[in-house]
């Protein structure tokens, strides 16, 4: 059936089944590829977005569940209108491999969203579902910061 | 003469084909320039395989692929530092699958013998038998070779072709090319004339290249500095393209189902699957089934209706059964001594013994983006989209699947969400391959399901060790160690190029046979098991589970010794090697170790030289409530000369933590056949709050630089498991250590 859908402020009408997850409506049906596919499970956090500015595994969000608008990775900033959280991203050079960083940053923006300087325990409360194989959360830790900083000033 | 001799006539297992052959085989192909696979278009030149120039600047081509460990930055670099362009004007690329881009390092590391005790003699004889490398075409990132490979290669393109460009406008000002200068990607003349490279590329390429003297480091304006990574911007906006984010007009997305045995299949039924949404065809692919659909996931849930009658496997069906050939392989006569100093089977006089036994589990790589590949067969041949580590090889294992030549292959290299080793294997483009074959004219991406990713990996074996060692005098004056393994280099050079040449495989004894310590009677032998699970390289290899029984070991030869753990290895190693001692100290500083700790706090020690580079890592943990905090990490490493800084210091953490989670809780298991772990809830990693804080330092005193990629990673499980010990008592000797241990 036909499903309308709002995804980085742009109306989209798919139909899909009402089961297909989220995640595979952006990846493989609008070609939002930013958002990635880690486990499906939702222990990776790789797949995560916002609804309603609420952080969400899109893996776990079937198709006639979403329940707001959606703002993927592509949404939240672009390479010529970098987000602060992106910036500090850039600045202290997080990523390795950066396939986990898309879901990272969207996690991070909804917890600065919720608490503009967050501790260190804060950080890891809320980041703890987001897996990163290549280790890069000294630097995660930092850019947090970092961007909490920059959005206070 | 007498040493290239005695080393033809040795065996020993990578590249031994060509080594056996004689060393002229490879100095003949040397001699012949490699076909420059660059096809320039109009208003491009190419003034090497390397090197194109248009229009628009200066394009690199980078062919190590880029798997997180910043290889483009660098050697953009590299070719930056000769080329007089402006590093941030250099696009990088990574290129085509071509012989031109084999890894002159990845080969002459396999040279047998203790390679810290290498003179610079037998070092450069190394780089000579780098030309196994090209004779074989092996394109491959991989071993921590990118920087040893790419650290002469890149600033020599770049200065060869900053003389063809100073050539041309010579010719073209009619004055000599040394009153000429370059800057900023241009030659200036000395009235200030100043001809871009763009405008002087096509005339550059007619010239000869030359070689030319290097400059010194002291004149480098960006090795040596951390510099901006040129992936960074794409990988904090989404706009990366990994493997998985190939889209190609008309693509079709499938999901596979393979063996779980990795043996045969024997039938299936797929009449469910055939009418559920989405699906356009089922493809046999030998052992297994891929569904063809409009949706990733729609392809998946497909695989699920389809039931399927699987031969049983090739090995053992439970983890016992598989581990007891590798017992039963310590037990036996050993296959290769590859380090007999002094007499390890006699206790010194007075000497009091130490022994244990060791064991490691299988690993998964896990990494964070499944295996996928997306293929296309057309008129023009086979067009193959995937993050890989060896080019050449996909292409030339992929076109033997579609029955085509390997120029009828293009092999278009994407980022990598991890590689970590598992994407130096091909399996990936060859089902891809297979689907394509079903649906000609239609690019299909096949996406592996993490749980087909997991239960289908080429793993990192499990391995048993017997240490025995003798303390005397506060130091070690025995050890004798012995490590049981299944051949990791002969399955994949099997499926690399179809056979495995004979010889001991040098990485089942990487990290115990040689490491810099001065111990007078040291002694390893390795031992050989045949078993068929499915292994491959595992970030660090034979050194990641050797380094735990390595330095677990060492730890407790100090405790027998009545030594302080860190000063034992410090004198052993300052006897022995300066570099490794010269880490012990950093970390030795940087920590305050003074041996003592206070109730509730552990601390552990572990040094490992693997890849050419010394590591020393001191862990804290910390007891919360009868919960263990790895709290903080101390690393110490000397790759010789730091090309830059914050990328070395982001390997080295990384490398740690891929070491830690393997040590804390990583295992795969086998019942019936079947890995028993399917995704990460079984299969846990590090997260961020189980994060220790870290802090780098990196040393420069090896005379050559050496690679930082994998070094990182041995001493994660052996620093835990020696501050697990100095908190508890308790001597952890398998891994992971959750089963004895909790862990925050």
């Amino acid at each position: 059936m036909t499903t309308t859908l709002t995804i980085n402020g742009t109306r989209h009408s798919v139909d899909l089944p009402d089961d297909l997850p989220l995640l595979w409506v952006l990846r493989d049906e609008i070609g939002l590829t930013g958002t990635k596919y880690g486990c499906g499970v939702a222990a990776c956090g790789a797949c995560t977005v916002h609804i309603d500015g609420e952080a969400v595994r899109s893996c776990q969000v079937a198709l006639s569940d979403v329940w707001g608008d959606v703002t993927t990775i592509e949404g939240h900033g672009t390479p010529d209108a970098l987000s602060a959280l992106q910036q500090a991203w850039i600045d202290h050079q997080v990523a390795q491999c950066g396939y986990c960083q898309s879901g990272q940053i969207m996690q991070a923006a909804a917890l600065l969203a919720q608490a503009p300087s967050p501790t260190d325990a804060e950080i890891d409360e809320a980041m703890q579902g987001n897996l990163c194989r290549c280790g890069t959360y000294p630097r995660i830790r930092a850019a947090i910061h970092s961007a909490a900083k920059a959005m206070e000033g | 003469m007498s040493r290239i001799g005695k080393i033809a006539r040795r065996t020993f297992l990578i590249g031994s084909a060509a080594v056996v052959g004689g060393v002229a085989i490879g100095a003949w192909y040397v001699s012949r320039p490699a076909p420059n696979p660059l096809t320039p278009q109009e208003g491009e030149a190419s003034l090497n395989a390397f090197v194109v120039i248009d229009g628009n600047g200066v394009t690199l081509v980078a062919p190590r692929a880029e798997m997180g460990q910043g290889v483009r930055t660098t050697w953009a670099a590299l070719l930056a530092e000769e080329l007089d362009v402006n590093w941030e004007d250099i696009k990088v690329i990574h290129g085509p699958a071509a012989a031109a881009y084999y890894n002159s390092a990845m080969m002459a590391s396999a040279l047998p013998g203790i390679e810290y005790r290498k003179s610079e003699f037998t070092r450069n004889l190394g780089e000579a038998l780098g030309v196994i490398g090209k004779v074989f075409e092996m394109q491959i990132t991989g071993g921590s070779t990118a920087m040893r490979d790419g650290y002469e290669r890149m600033r020599a393109t770049g200065a060869a072709a900053r003389e063809m460009l100073k050539e041309a406008a010579a010719k073209r000002l009619d004055v000599k090319a040394r009153d000429l200068r370059t800057e900023g990607g241009a030659v200036i003349a000395p009235d200030g004339t100043r001809l871009t490279y763009s405008e002087l590329a096509a005339d550059a390429a007619a010239q000869d290249p030359r070689d030319v003297a290097l400059r010194d480091p002291s004149q480098w304006r960006y090795l040596g500095k951390s510099l901006p990574r040129v992936d960074i911007v794409e990988k904090s906006t989404g706009t990366a393209t990994f493997g998985i984010d190939v889209r190609v007009e008309g693509m079709k997305f499938a999901a596979l189902k393979v063996s779980p045995r990795r043996g045969a299949m024997n039938g299936f039924d797929a009449s469910a699957a055939r009418t559920m949404p989405g699906v356009e065809q089922i493809v046999d692919v030998g052992d297994g089934v891929a569904v063809v659909a409009s949706n990733t996931w729609l392809a998946m849930q497909a695989l699920e209706a389809i039931t399927f009658d699987w031969g049983p496997a090739p090995y053992p069906a439970t983890t016992d059964a598989i581990f007891a050939p590798i017992a039963a392989a310590l037990g036996a006569e050993p296959t290769a001594t590859p380090r007999d100093d002094g007499d390890a089977s006699t206790v010194p006089d007075g000497a009091t013994v130490v022994e244990a036994d060791y064991s490691a589990p299988y690993l998964a790589h896990a990494t964070m983006e499944p295996m996928n590949a997306t293929a296309l067969i057309d008129a023009d041949g086979l067009t193959i989209w995937a993050g890989n580590q060896g080019p050449t090889i996909l292409r030339d294992r992929c076109a033997e699947v579609a029955g085509l030549d390997a120029d009828q292959v293009t092999v278009h290299t994407t980022y990598m969400g991890g590689g970590f080793g598992r994407r130096g294997e091909v399996d990936f483009g060859q089902y891809a391959t297979r689907v394509a074959m079903a649906l000609p004219g239609v690019p299909v991406q096949l996406t592996w399901s993490r749980e087909e990713d997991m239960t289908h990996d080429f793993y990192r074996p499990g391995t048993m060790a017997r240490m025995r060692g003798a303390v005397k005098n506060g130091t070690a004056v025995m050890l004798d160690a012995q490590v049981a393994s299944p051949s990791p280099s002969q399955q994949a050079l099997k499926r690399w190029m179809g056979f495995a040449p004979g010889g001991p495989d040098n990485v089942i004894t990487e990290g115990l046979a040689n490491q810099p310590y001065a111990i007078p009677n040291y002694r390893c032998r390795n031992h050989q098991a045949d078993v068929a699970v499915p292994i491959g390289f595992w970030r660090s290899v034979g050194n990641s589970h050797n380094g735990f029984y390595m330095e677990s070991f060492m730890d407790e030869m100090a405790h027998a010794a009545g030594a302080d753990p860190l000063d034992f290895r410090l004198d052993l190693a300052r006897r022995e090697w300066a570099p490794a001692a010269g880490v012990l100290q950093a970390v030795k500083d940087m920590s305050g170790w003074t041996g003592q700790t206070p109730d509730g706090t552990g601390r552990g020690v572990a040094m490992c030289y693997a890849f050419g580079t010394p590591v020393a890592t001191v862990i804290e943990v910390q007891d919360e409530g009868g919960a263990i905090r790895i709290a903080k990490a101390w690393m110490a490493c000397d790759p010789g000369i730091a090309l830059d800084p914050s990328i070395i210091e982001a390997q080295m953490f990384g490398g740690l933590v891929y070491g830690l989670s393997a040590a804390m809780s990583e295992e795969i298991t086998f019942d019936n056949g079947i890995a028993q772990q399917e995704n990460f809830p079984d299969y846990e990693a590090l997260r961020i709050h189980q994060m220790p804080q870290v802090e780098v330092r990196i040393l420069e005193t090896l005379p050559h630089i050496s690679g930082v990629g994998e070094p990182g990673t041995p001493g994660a499980a052996p620093a835990l498991a020696n501050a697990l010990f100095d908190l508890t008592g308790k001597r952890a000797r398998q891994l992971p250590l959750n089963k004895m241990f909790d862990f925050i």
